[in-house]
This record gives structure tokens, C-alpha cells and sequence, in this order.
């Protein structure tokens, strides 16, 4: 038996950040592909409270919430850190997951999703979110920095499914134009040699979200 | 001094973070402010959000309670642990204050429930609260354990705003007929020193949510999902 299982589904951001984060520290682990129309047993065994990937189970043990997991790997391992050491720093680093989660990332998705003055409502408040990352990136290669921290893991939807998905419902919020500094980020980030093994397939991930909005269900 | 806390008297963010504060016994400078009229501090501070809580320790400033909480504890970790030691511990208590923020816009449904949607509203808060009842808190004494930790700091709240929202929607969730665990943590809670000296005046907290509650109402501002 694996000490360490992530059960997880291949097209999940949050899981690919929690992937990333485990081959960062070298961790070894056993992945479990989760079918999310049928979750397995021994899964909502793990996970009866969310029901949700990714889940990971270290020694039995189950985590769940790609935040909590990306914590306890790195207190839980030795190596590579995407968390900063000094407690300001990584204070700043957890406010500004959460500001790309909340006030970027959700508004993205919303505003491919919805339709008319939700939309519109939705797309302007993600230009307001944007805006501020656009500055937060200004000079640096990363978010973290020279080295890729915990906000580029948590920002890995506007890297790569947001333009996918905004080119298959044909409503840009985020573009190059508008939005220069983010842009250069997303590509520095997907291009990265480390960072593109843990990467879905962006033409896999564009049948999925092509299927997704005919069907209008994710799986 | 070397730690300031902007805040108002009435906010579960600030108040968490003031008992985390005096848990601590961190000696910080106190500032009440206006949401209204918000001072220059905390729009120098919190450009992005402009809310309170703001903690400004030696001039840099650190906003979000969740972010402040978390920031207090590795400061000043010799002092009154906040957070298990345990890592997999650790990552639980983060799991539940993730699922208590997850959970806000079911509070909020609640707290500004319309008349013919308040047993509807109370339903899913009391589905929430059972499972926090049943899978956070079990038979421990507080959520922390023996001793309150971050969880318990987290929510705090229910044993004091949330009674309000009751009294304002008219419908009754947390008893001890139906929530026994829970409902004997807030008053167990409620005991601890610092808790105890430092929660806001109930009289004047139930005006106060009234006011607001009209004030959200009346400018539709939000639309609980």
C-alpha cells in the first residue's frame, strides 16, 4: 500500500496544483483518478464531507481542500518550499491566493458561464480583480518571485484553462491587450520545464470544456 | 507601538483577532473606525479591500482575519498555541475554518432571509451547524481539544452574532434540543477569560445588526445566491 494517494481528476486545476506541489518536495504517491459521475466508494469513504478532489490520504489519513493539502505538504516534507519562511511574507503569499482564487479566478469562470447581466456584472468585477494582480506582477518573472510560489500555483486556471474556456464560449475578459503584465506570467508559467509536465493537455482540456458547454455539465 | 489593530467594535473578523491577540498576550494600540468614514490608515493599509481588520505590526500592514490568524500564530509561537502541533491536526483545523468560510453565503441567506424564505434559510444553516457539530466538534469540550484553539476563535461568532440573526429572522437554530454538542460549546466557550472579557455588548450588537440589516436590505446590495 502507498504511503501517500492523491485521488484526483485529470481536467482539475486544483488538483494539478496539488500534483505540482507533490513533485516539487519529490513525494511519492500513488494517483487515483476519481470518475466524478461515479465516485468509488473507498473515495467518499476518505472524503464523506465534501465529496470533492483532490482528496490526499497520507499513512490513512485524509486531507481535503487543495489550500489545506498545499499547507500540510509543506510542513509534511523536506525540499523545494512554495510557501516563503519569513511569516509577513507568507502572509502576503496566502492573501494573495485567496485574492486570485476569490476576486480573479471564480469571476473568470462565472463570467464564461453566465449569460447577460450576470455576465456583464461578473466580467467587470473580474477586470477589477485582474487590474490589481496586473500591478502585483509587474516586475517579476513569478508570483513567487524568481521561482514559482504558491499564488502562481493557485493562479494555474488563468494560466491555462481561462483562455481555453474563453475561446470556446467566445467571451474574452482576459486578454493580452488589456491585461500585458498576466499575459507574459501565463506563458512564462505554462512554458516552464517543471511546471508543463503537470499541465493538462490544453487540446484535451478544450474537448472537455467544448463538451462541457454543449452538455452543460462539467463530467 | 509596535502592533495596531484597526477595527470596529461590532465585527466577528476584528473580534476573532483580538482574542487571538490577547490569547497571545501580544500588547497591541487599538483603533476604532468608522466604516463610513473610513480613516487614511486603512485605505493606505488595505488599498485592495479597504475593511477591517487591519493588523500593522512594525508598519507593514496584514489584512484577512484568516491571513492575520494564521500570521499571529507563527509570530509569536511560543505563546498559547493556536494550531495543533500535529501537522495532519493542523491541516483538519485549516479544513474547518476553509468549511466556515465556505459556508458564509448560507449564514448570510439567513441573516438577511426574507419572511416566506426563513424556515427554508434556517434549515440550511442547521444542516451546516450539524455537521460541524457532528464531524468538527464530536465530544471534545471545545474544538481545539481541551483548550480553544483557532476553530474555536473562528466560531466565535455563533455564540454571539448568531443570536442575533435569530432574534432578527424570528426562526431559532442553535438550542440544545437541537444542536446538544454545540450549543454547550458556546456557553463553555463563552466562559473562557478572554472570551468572556472581550465580546461586544449584546444590547448594543442586536441594534446594530437591525440597522445593518435594514441598510443591506433596502439597498439590495446583496443578493444571497
Amino acid at each position: 500500500m502507498s504511503e501517500v494517494k492523491l485521488f484526483g481528476a485529470w481536467f482539475s486545476p486544483y488538483v494539478k496544483r496539488v500534483e505540482m506541489s507533490l513533485n516539487l518536495k519529490g513525494v511519492e504517491y500513488e494517483y487515483i483518478e476519481e470518475d466524478l459521475k461515479n465516485k468509488s466508494p473507498l473515495f467518499l469513504q476518505y472524503n464523506p464531507i465534501t465529496k470533492l478532489v483532490p482528496a490526499l490520504v497520507h499513512n490513512g489519513k485524509p486531507i481535503f481542500e487543495s489550500s489545506v493539502i498545499l499547507e500540510y505538504i509543506d510542513e509534511t516534507w523536506e525540499g523545494p518550499s512554495i510557501f516563503p519562511k519569513d511569516p509577513f511574507d507568507r502572509a502576503m503569499s496566502r492573501f494573495w491566493a485567496k485574492f486570485v482564487e476569490d476576486k480573479c479566478s471564480d469571476l473568470l469562470w462565472k463570467a464564461c458561464w453566465s449569460a447577460g447581466e450576470e455576465r456583464e456584472k461578473a466580467a467587470k468585477e473580474a477586470e477589477e480583480g485582474l487590474t490589481i494582480l496586473e500591478n502585483e506582477i509587474k516586475d517579476k518573472k513569478f508570483f513567487g518571485g524568481e521561482n514559482i510560489g504558491l499564488v502562481d500555483l493557485v493562479a494555474n486556471y488563468i494560466a491555462l484553462w481561462n483562455p481555453i474556456l474563453q475561446d470556446v464560449v467566445g467571451f474574452h475578459v482576459l486578454t493580452q491587450d488589456k491585461f500585458p503584465n498576466i499575459s507574459k506570467w501565463a506563458d512564462e508559467f505554462c512554458n516552464d520545464s517543471f511546471v508543463e509536465k503537470y499541465m493538462p493537455e490544453k487540446e484535451k482540456v478544450r474537448l472537455w470544456l467544448k463538451r462541457a458547454v454543449e452538455t452543460g455539465s462539467l463530467y | 507601538m509596535e502592533v495596531r489593530l484597526h477595527g470596529m467594535w461590532a465585527s466577528p473578523y476584528v473580534i476573532r483577532v483580538i482574542w487571538a491577540l490577547k490569547l497571545k498576550g501580544v500588547k497591541y494600540e487599538y483603533i476604532e473606525e468608522d466604516l463610513s468614514n473610513k480613516s487614511m490608515a486603512v485605505l493606505e493599509y488595505n488599498p485592495i479591500h479597504k475593511k477591517v481588520p487591519v493588523l500593522v505590526h512594525n508598519g507593514k500592514p496584514i489584512v484577512e482575519s484568516a491571513v492575520i490568524l494564521q500570521y499571529i500564530e507563527e509570530t509569536w509561537p511560543d505563546r498559547t498555541p493556536l494550531l495543533p502541533e500535529d501537522p495532519y491536526e493542523r491541516a483538519m483545523a485549516r479544513f474547518w475554518i476553509d468549511f466556515g468560510q465556505q459556508k458564509s453565503l448560507t449564514f448570510f441567506a439567513f441573516f438577511l432571509t426574507s419572511e416566506e424564505d426563513k424556515h427554508k434559510t434556517a434549515a440550511q444553516v442547521l444542516e451546516t451547524l450539524k455537521i460541524l457539530e457532528e464531524e468538527a466538534l464530536g465530544d471534545k469540550k471545545f474544538f481545539g481539544g481541551n483548550t480553544i484553539n483557532m476553530v474555536d476563535l473562528f466560531f466565535g461568532w455563533l455564540t454571539y452574532s448568531f443570536g442575533c440573526m435569530e432574534n432578527i429572522s424570528g426562526v431559532q437554530v442553535l438550542l440544545p434540543e437541537t444542536l446538544p454538542r454545540l450549543h454547550r460549546w458556546t456557553l463553555d466557550f463563552k466562559q473562557e477569560p478572554v472570551i468572556k472579557e472581550n465580546l461586544p455588548d449584546s444590547t448594543a450588537l442586536l441594534e446594530h445588526f437591525k440597522r445593518v440589516t435594514k441598510h443591506l436590505k433596502s439597498s439590495n446590495k446583496f443578493k444571497p445566491a
